[in-house]
């Protein structure tokens, strides 16, 4: 399926989309989603995903106890 | 001498962003207050040890409980990868960040857990290659659900526990801790190509499964 011009099928965007994702450029601009619904959807919900781990996933303090065990660990190994 | 107070209240909890322990987090320049604490903790110094563990706790602990999904678990894996970190210290040799130096210590300790529970892997190399059974769907046939307005967290973290190992671990690097591709290659021994590609797969995945998360009433 070309799904657009004609000069680049869907899958061959996304066989670059990894590289394309990865290196910083914005992808949104490119050619191909300009007259492609599909990969401009699939592109907006991986970006959707990407942003959601961001905000979901915050980091996690450990408990106290994990650094008093590792101290207890590390005197044990001293001796 | 040890320090027993608890380091969890050190100054400044930088992240390898500079920012705080808080934010979310990717590569920073040196700071010259960290590589002389690193350069005492390498010593002997203990009190520069704790102060190592404060400043990297969380995202260490983060890491496991990602990768675990359990609390318990989490715990145990952070204190066997700070003994670990004791152990070896001295061995760094600053030919990568010490952040990256230190989640692949973290990330083979996880794995070697991984691989005490039976789980089918061994290895980073392992890891990394996902049986082609466990990839993702295509994106070339009609169109399907739409992933629209925001994700709940608690899908999210259903289909990310899902997720092959290997994806999982670049996911969590990448879009959780936010390292960057370079990074996340030099920690597990791969091309900045292949930690791109994992990463695309294992977003592609997330997406399937949080498709199939949506209750038939959700559906366009």
């Amino acid at each position: 399926m070309t799904g657009d011009d004609g000069k680049m099928s869907c899958a061959d965007f996304q066989a670059q989309l990894p590289e394309l994702i990865g290196s910083g450029v914005d992808v949104s601009n490119h050619p191909h989603l300009a007259t492609c619904d599909r990969c401009s959807a699939l592109l907006a919900e991986l970006e959707t995903i990407a942003e959601a781990a961001r905000q979901l996933f915050p980091s996690v303090e450990p408990p106290d106890e994990v650094w008093q065990q590792i101290e207890s660990a590390i005197k044990r190994e001293g001796n | 001498m040890p320090n027993s107070s608890s380091p969890t209240q050190a100054p400044g909890g930088i992240r390898p962003n500079g920012g705080t322990e808080q934010g979310r987090t990717a590569s920073r320049p040196a700071n010259p207050a960290d590589a002389e604490v690193l350069a005492r903790a390498q010593a002997g110094d203990h009190e520069a040890f704790a102060h190592l563990y404060s400043l990297h706790k969380r995202r260490i602990y983060s890491l496991c409980l990602r990768m675990v999904g359990n609390v318990a678990e989490a715990e145990d894996l952070t204190q066997e990868a700070f003994l670990q970190l004791h152990r070896k210290i001295a061995t760094f040799r600053g030919d990568s960040a010490f952040s990256t130096w230190l989640h692949r210590l973290a990330i083979n300790v996880v794995l070697m857990q991984l691989r005490k529970k039976g789980l089918a892997l061994i290895s980073l190399d392992e890891a990394m290659e996902p049986a082609p059974e466990e990839g993702p769907s295509r994106s070339f046939g009609a169109p399907d659900l739409t992933l629209s307005g925001a994700i709940d967290r608690l899908a999210l973290e259903r289909a990310v526990a899902d997720l092959p190992t290997g994806y999982r671990l670049i996911f969590i690097l990448h879009d959780v801790e936010g390292f960057e591709h370079n990074e996340i290659a030099s920690m597990l021994d791969c091309s900045i190509g292949n930690s791109k590609s994992q990463l695309h797969k294992a977003r592609l995945k997330l997406r399937d499964a949080l498709r199939s998360q949506k209750r038939p009433e959700e559906r366009p």
